[in-house]
């Protein structure tokens, strides 16, 4: 048994210790918003966050995360700016990879004291998207960017 | 604005209670529209809407959802002509049916850039008839002329009265009228939603993680299923360790297929466990030293092989020999692969007397077809359930993945998930088959193209999906953007006027499976003729642009794309330090492009930086401009991909590229900008998800050989082919 808490909610799964966290989170707690691509880290359609920092759900065995609060794609707020600022640029196209994304620039941006998209913008590198949303991901950046200006931060 | 998966079994009348239904059939004579009333008794329609008495319309999109947005564009297209409250638009994905079919590709395939244009005019009529006849029900209760009744925003208003009535209240009244068989449409000046960006509905559900990809489907009681593929081509396995595999906890059922052996079990890790514990043998296959290497020199031997006549205009021959001066080249392009970010997958379940498929497909007829005969039932007992995308890109109009779960879920006896992994996904794509080419041009005294001899060796991509159309050793959609199909709408030609013109095409043998990719052979072709052509500018002691004008002069609308990129892109002024332009155009599938890429090198280690890239469209009318940028953003992306960075790596008779850490995509940094320019065009409406891809790798390529006079004739340029090229020179 497995114990695990995930946005917000605490989950016992019947898995062993070595199966990646991204199927336990997919298959058995059926938050299948985070995404498998590449199943090696490097791609970044599975990136959640793991206290707080962007890691790749693929790469992770379930058992070396109990304990420590796991966020995912569902589990970021409706209103949490990076999500509106994907809705305002509209950055998606297949959008399979997008909450890989959306939570990796959350994480830099929560993580940043000052957030700045230009560092922001190098650190996605690590991500892939085969529609070439790019542009719009930079904009989208660049917006979330403004509204947590704007408004404060959020996680 | 919710879009769901319908799972709703609608063709067969399962319709709402109650409501105005419109659908158009298709028959030899054109499209004609039914009511509810008459659909109910059989008509299979093609294009739907539903109007219910909470005013809320529905409109079902026939097309996969792939990132191009076209559940928005679609239902636009409805609602403008319907004058229907956007606010009030649903989308539910179509079912499979004949009904359903594109009028342009006569299937219901998403492909060929054809969604749009081959469904505006029957969806901008479906929306009208239903106008007239809410109009019409409207005036009919009020007892007024019909022409002192207006329609806006899902009401309908007497102007002298005031009166108004919502399309919910008028449905069921509306449903009962005879609907009018040549509506009349709105006129361009009077459009609502067509040519503005509407922001698209399948978003908000992306960006919340909430989206229904292949990937997420559950059924309940399903078991998760994955398959030993074999290393090598034609590899056939010797023997494997079934005991050990249904040793593994969780494992139910080992499979045999025509794909490996597959392995079905509780969970996905159990199924990778169980498939990894086969250790099935395999044999060498069908040609165990075939790689790289052996690949080309195969395709180099082709060419001096005689192949099959495909265009002879003129006399190339004795205008070669008359030419002033003679250019000859030979261009290389590899096989490159899909890798859609959603790996293939689906979900099946085969009962006694029904069998569902929840796929990520682009051909839900196609699907339908093979699990009918794989399934072993009539197809009017097979359900296509079509979810979103995560990239289509062709890979996902080829059914392999639907037999495979056809097959193991009747073998089960259970509802079955297919997943496979990226490494199954790269190495049994079906490839954007290599490409090697020869040709022989002449030019006049005045610098005039007077003869082109153009030899092609490919493989045939036609042969998989209708050997027919494969017609004395000519396939024409492996020739795409040289010669197109006789009579194709789509003009996938070589766009100059070429006086002496000789084509030849052999079909390679080679047993590597390809399909469509992005603009098929367009993008290939596409980088031997522009870079060619720039070799002939060169050797006239031309302009480039100018030199294409020329042989443009009766092509209006490739001229103008032209003009357009290089007049944006300050083509002809003095670049500035260490960087250099180069241009290129090509039209395919009814749609016009030049790219003016903006590059420097760095010679030190042979990467190309690529600053910018100016394209210049003529598309025709624009429904949706903001997701038409998008896929032109995109389209250069994946070119320029392909232009730097891809190629497929084989090995011992089979594949060796395997993930994206030995296949590698175009990353953010490697983005250049992207400058577009949609020209305000009345001209025919033509497709917009492939025809940005073509020009990229040329125009690249011919600004690497104005950076440093050297001339790559082969694909990608990365720094390792770079370097070799500035070595040679030097």
């Amino acid at each position: 048994m497995v114990s695990l808490r995930v946005n917000g909610k605490n989950y016992s799964v019947d898995v062993p210790n070595d199966v990646p966290l991204l199927w336990v989170l997919r298959d058995h707690l059926k938050l299948t918003g985070t995404k498998y691509s590449c199943g090696i880290g490097e791609c970044g359609s599975c990136t959640v966050h793991i206290d707080g920092k962007a890691r790749r759900s693929c790469s992770i065995a379930v058992g070396d995360v109990q304990g420590k609060k796991i966020t995912t794609i569902e589990g970021l707020p409706k209103d949490h700016p990076v999500k509106r600022a994907w809705i305002q640029e509209q950055v998606p196209q297949c959008g399979y990879c997008q909450p890989g994304h959306i939570m990796q620039v959350s994480a830099l941006i929560s993580e940043a004291k000052n957030p700045d998209p230009d560092k922001i913008i190098a650190a996605m590198d690590e991500m892939l998207c085969r529609c070439g949303s790019y542009p719009r991901i930079k904009r989208g950046i660049k917006t979330a960017v403004e509204i947590v200006r704007k408004e404060g931060k959020r996680s | 604005m919710k879009s769901s998966i319908s799972r709703r079994d609608f063709l067969k009348g399962s319709l709402a209670a109650a409501g105005l239904t419109i659908g158009a059939s298709l028959t030899p004579f054109g499209a004609k529209l039914l009511s509810g009333a008459e659909m109910k008794n059989g008509f299979k329609p093609t294009v739907w809407y539903e109007i219910t008495p909470d005013n809320i319309v529905t409109v079902w999109i026939p097309s996969s959802e792939m990132g191009q947005g076209i559940r928005t564009t679609l239902a636009m297209i409805v609602a403008d002509e319907l004058e229907a409250d956007w606010k009030e638009i649903r989308v539910q994905q179509a079912p499979a049916g004949d009904a359903f079919k594109n009028p342009l590709v006569r299937d219901q395939l998403t492909v060929a850039s054809a969604s749009v244009r081959g469904y505006y005019e029957p969806l901008r009529k479906a929306g009208a008839a239903g106008r007239m006849v809410l109009v019409k029900a409207a005036a009919k209760q009020w007892k007024v002329a019909e022409d002192e009744c207006l329609a806006q925003k899902g009401i309908v208003t007497h102007k002298k009265s005031g009166r108004k009535l919502t399309y919910g209240k008028l449905c069921e009244k509306a449903a009962a009228l005879q609907v009018p068989q040549e509506p009349v449409l709105k006129k361009e000046s009077e459009f609502t939603y067509i040519g503005k960006s509407i922001p698209r509905v399948d978003i908000p559900e992306k960006v919340a993680g909430a989206a229904v990809y292949g990937m997420d489907v559950a059924v309940p009681g399903m078991l998760y299923a994955s398959t030993a593929r074999p290393p090598a081509f034609g590899a056939k396995p010797v023997g494997y360790d079934e005991q050990a595999a249904t040793a593994v906890k969780g494992v139910r059922n080992v499979v045999g297929t025509p794909f490996g052996i597959g392995v079905c079990a509780d969970s996905l890790d159990a199924a990778w466990k169980g498939r990894d514990s086969l250790k099935v043998r395999w044999d060498k296959g069908s040609l165990p030293d075939l790689n790289n290497d052996s690949i080309e020199k195969h395709f180099m031997e082709e060419l001096d092989k005689p192949g099959s006549k495909v265009k002879d205009a003129g006399d190339a021959k004795q205008a070669l020999a008359a030419a002033a001066k003679k250019v000859e080249a030979v261009y290389f392009v590899p096989a490159v692969a899909h890798t859609t970010m959603e790996p293939m997958n689906c979900t099946v379940h085969v009962q006694k007397d029904r069998c569902d498929v929840w796929a990520p497909t682009q051909g839900p007829l196609v699907a339908k077809m093979v699990a009918s005969q794989v399934a072993g039932m009539p197809a009017d007992k097979v359900y296509i359930h079509t979810t979103l995308l995560g990239c289509g890109l062709g890979r996902r109009a080829a059914p392999d993945f639907i037999v495979e779960g056809v097959i193991l879920s009747k073998a089960a006896g259970k509802p079955v998930k297919v997943v496979w992994s990226r490494e199954e996904d790269i190495k049994h794509d079906l490839f954007r088959p290599a490409t090697c080419q020869r040709i022989t041009a002449g030019l006049d005294a005045g610098g005039r193209l007077t003869a082109w001899s153009h030899k092609v060796v490919t493989p045939s991509l036609m042969k998989d999906i209708d050997p027919k159309a494969v017609v004395n050793g000519v396939d024409f959609m492996s020739l795409w953007g040289l010669a197109d199909f006789p009579g194709s709408p789509d003009n996938n030609n070589i766009a100059y006027e070429i006086p002496n013109f000789y084509l030849e095409f052999l079909i390679d043998d080679l047993p590597i499976p390809g399909a469509p990719w992005r603009s098929v052979q367009n993008a290939p072709n596409a980088f031997v003729t522009e870079s060619f052509i720039d070799e002939l500018a060169f050797a006239a002691g031309k302009d480039p642009l100018a030199f294409r004008l020329e042989l443009l002069k009766n092509n209006m609308r490739a001229s103008r794309v032209l003009e357009k990129a290089a007049e944006k892109a300050g083509w002809g002024k003095a670049a500035s330090q260490g960087r250099a332009l180069g241009i290129a155009q090509h039209s395919c599938f009814g749609t016009y492009v030049a790219e003016v890429a903006d590059i420097s090198v760095n010679r030190k280690d042979g990467v190309i930086k690529v600053h910018k890239i100016v394209v210049a469209v003529d598309c025709g009318p624009v429904v949706n401009p903001g997701p038409l940028h998008a896929q032109i953003e995109g389209g250069v992306i994946m070119g320029l991909s392909t232009a730097l960075k891809e190629q497929v790596k084989f090995a011992d008779g089979g594949v060796k590229s395997a993930n994206f850490n030995d296949y590698h995509l175009l990353k953010m940094s490697e983005t250049p900008e992207i400058e577009i320019h949609v020209i305000d065009s009345k001209e025919k409406m033509g497709g917009m998800g492939e025809p940005p891809v073509p020009p990229v790798a040329p125009a690249v390529a011919n600004a690497f050989f104005n950076a440093t006079g050297v001339r790559i004739r082969r694909l990608p340029l990365d720094p390792a082919t770079v370097m070799e090229a500035i070595r040679e020179k030097a």
